[in-house]
């Protein structure tokens, strides 16, 4: 278990410290000097000049790289352009909506897939398996900002249940702030669902055509506790692994769900920092996504060890 | 040589399998849409009227006019050559670079298939979304930008695919017969390896390529792909967002479009890999 989990983590902070340098070198090459864009067309040499010392621009690319390397690790992601104010805390404040609309989507999707997987699995080759499966399809074809846009159009527009966009922020009250992210969420998780639907019933019908599982039946138990006790724990691994690999694409997708929605998330601060040439947010919020990803990926490793015991002694 | 009666076989299981019939018919219809938008569409894309616009679907619109006049048809079958070109470059990309590197590692093994895996992990970490947020913040919005941030996340899918099958075939007998006959690694890879995985990749590539489409629309949404005047349906859905309650057939219609091909990928998609790779079965 111990070298098992000790490569993975290792791995993972291997692959952080590859990501960090691909996101410095890419945002590194953008044409154009932060110090010039600060202060506008009308400032004068000196002024500029001054600033791209202040900023440490003018050292060489690896003592900024370090510098900046440093700054991630004690969290201190430096000081945007345009807001003047740090990055650190721009990100914590998009955070608030971003994360629990990534969370609630993930919980919604999960609770919606694994009971249509169980259910699709158990009536396999049944009229009700084919019509959940075939509705599962569509699903996977729908691009979640569609699904969203028609969302608006019969929860918002029409019905007028919900509004259509926006966000009151946690301090109006947490019903306000939640109804603003119910049509979001629901828009992010239903495309999700279908994949993890259709993945769940799939790894299901691997397990329950396994010798064991032909023997749990015949020492006497039933479909329902065979399918409960046995078939659905060993067919957690490919489930927890779609499970990992969609919380980031949650999380991506919040960037464009976020603009159909008008909601100040992270991905709305990505695209405003990025038509302002306000790189060191972009570098910040890039950096703090490709980390969350890298970090589920890893909990998703950790936890194949917990629910597959053989995989603790491989590492 | 019995490769062509295991076609004729392959053919025959294709056209009795439910999926892929279905599939190949969508495709094949997006494809000719496609094509057919080069020589004719019910009217010229970049023809504005004003008086006609936001009109819903009629016998002189089938699909209604936005919000500059112009018909949604029109628009949609032009659309449909950025979004198959997009995802068909991407798709190409990732087999070019992505196959050839699975197939070193599988070959070589040890520290290269090491630091290759390892490198798969680190363009894993970065959605394609986010990988296309990083080079629209360098080289500005575009198609040419969309498809190397799609491709470039292609790349380690197919690395994948091709590695994993080729560590299968290498210690086949039929292979340790051609390495004792003194041919070196490239040559087998290429006389040996590659024919025998084609069948995987052929499905693998159906799979990447409807993506390309939904990741293509994603980015043209957000402005990130495809630059005005050439239609793409990501854009008319973006441009239909402010006119949802006075046209709602501005959204439907393109999301439609969307929705249709890349069921029709998938069918074909799954219909596929029933046909050509009975391991993999989806309906085990």
């Amino acid at each position: 278990m111990l070298s098992y989990a000790s490569k993975r983590v290792l791995i993972g902070i291997a692959t952080m410290l590859a990501a960090s340098i691909v996101v410095f070198a890419v945002l590194e090459v953008v044409p154009g000097d932060p110090a010039r864009l600060m202060l506008g067309m009308n400032a004068t040499e000196d002024a500029v000049r001054a600033l791209q010392e202040q900023m440490g621009l003018n050292q060489p690319l690896l003592v900024r790289y370090f510098h900046w390397l440093g700054g991630l690790l004690t969290g201190n992601l430096g000081r945007s352009y345009t807001y003047a104010v740090p990055v650190i805390d721009l990100i914590t404040e998009r955070i608030a909506v971003s994360l629990p609309l990534a969370l609630i989507s993930l919980a919604l999707s999960t609770t919606i897939a694994l009971p249509v997987g169980l259910f699709s699995a158990s009536r396999r080759g049944t009229i009700s398996d084919t019509a959940t499966m075939g509705a599962a399809q569509i699903g996977v074809a729908i691009p979640n900002f569609w699904f969203a846009l028609l969302l608006v159009y019969i929860f918002a527009v029409t019905l007028r249940l919900v509004p259509a966009g926006g966000f009151p922020g946690w301090s109006a009250g947490m019903w306000p702030a939640l109804k603003s992210l119910i049509l979001p969420s629901i828009a992010l998780a239903l495309p999700q669902a279908a994949i993890l639907a259709r993945v769940t019933r799939s790894a299901l019908l691997d397990v329950l055509g396994e010798d064991y599982i032909r023997t749990a039946r015949a020492k006497g138990l039933t479909r329902r506790s065979v399918l409960y006790r046995h078939a659905l724990r060993n067919a957690l691994i490919p489930i927890l692994t779609i499970l990992g690999l969609q919380f980031a694409f949650l999380l991506a997708g919040t960037i464009i769900i976020e603009n159909v929605f008008y909601l100040p998330g992270l991905g709305r601060l990505v695209f405003q920092a990025i038509t302002q040439r306000d790189l060191i947010v972009v570098e910040g919020v890039v950096m703090l996504l490709v980390a969350t990803v890298i970090l589920i990926n890893l909990l998703v490793d950790l936890s194949y060890a917990v629910v597959d015991p053989r995989l603790r002694g491989r590492t | 040589m019995s490769v062509p009666a295991e076609w004729q076989q392959n053919l025959a299981k294709a056209f009795s399998n439910r999926s892929f019939l279905i599939g190949l018919i969508i495709t094949g219809l997006i494809a000719l849409t496609a094509v057919l938008s080069f020589v004719w569409t019910p009217y010229a894309v970049g023809t504005l009227d004003i008086a006609g616009k936001l009109k819903p679907p009629s016998e002189a619109h089938w699909l209604g006019t936005d919000h500059y006049g112009r018909d949604i048809l029109s628009m949609i079958m032009v659309g449909s050559r950025n979004s198959i070109a997009v995802a068909l470059v991407s798709v190409v990309i990732g087999i070019a670079v992505g196959v050839p590197l699975g197939l070193w590692a599988a070959a070589r093994g040890g520290l290269i298939d090491e630091i290759l895996m390892r490198f798969n992990d680190l363009v894993f970490a970065f959605p394609a979304l986010l990988s296309a947020v990083m080079i629209t913040a360098v080289f500005g919005p575009g198609a040419v930008n969309a498809i190397i941030a799609i491709g470039i996340f292609n790349i380690p899918v197919f690395a994948r695919v091709a590695r994993g099958a080729a560590l299968v075939l290498w210690p086949r007998e039929y292979i340790l017969a051609a390495r004792a006959s003194g041919k070196g690694a490239l040559r087998i890879t290429v006389e040996h390896i590659l024919p025998n995985m084609a069948n995987l990749l052929i499905v693998q590539a159906t799979i990447q390529f409807s993506l390309g489409i939904l990741a293509e629309a994603g980015l043209s949404y957000v402005g990130l792909g495809s630059q005005p005047p050439m239609p793409s349906w990501g854009r008319m859905l973006f441009e239909a967002q402010t006119m949802i309650s006075l046209a709602p057939h501005m959204a439907l219609f393109p999301g439609l479009a969307i929705v249709v091909t890349v069921l029709g990928l998938n069918l074909l998609g799954d219909g596929l890999r029933d046909v050509l790779d009975p391991r993999l079965r989806r309906d085990r």
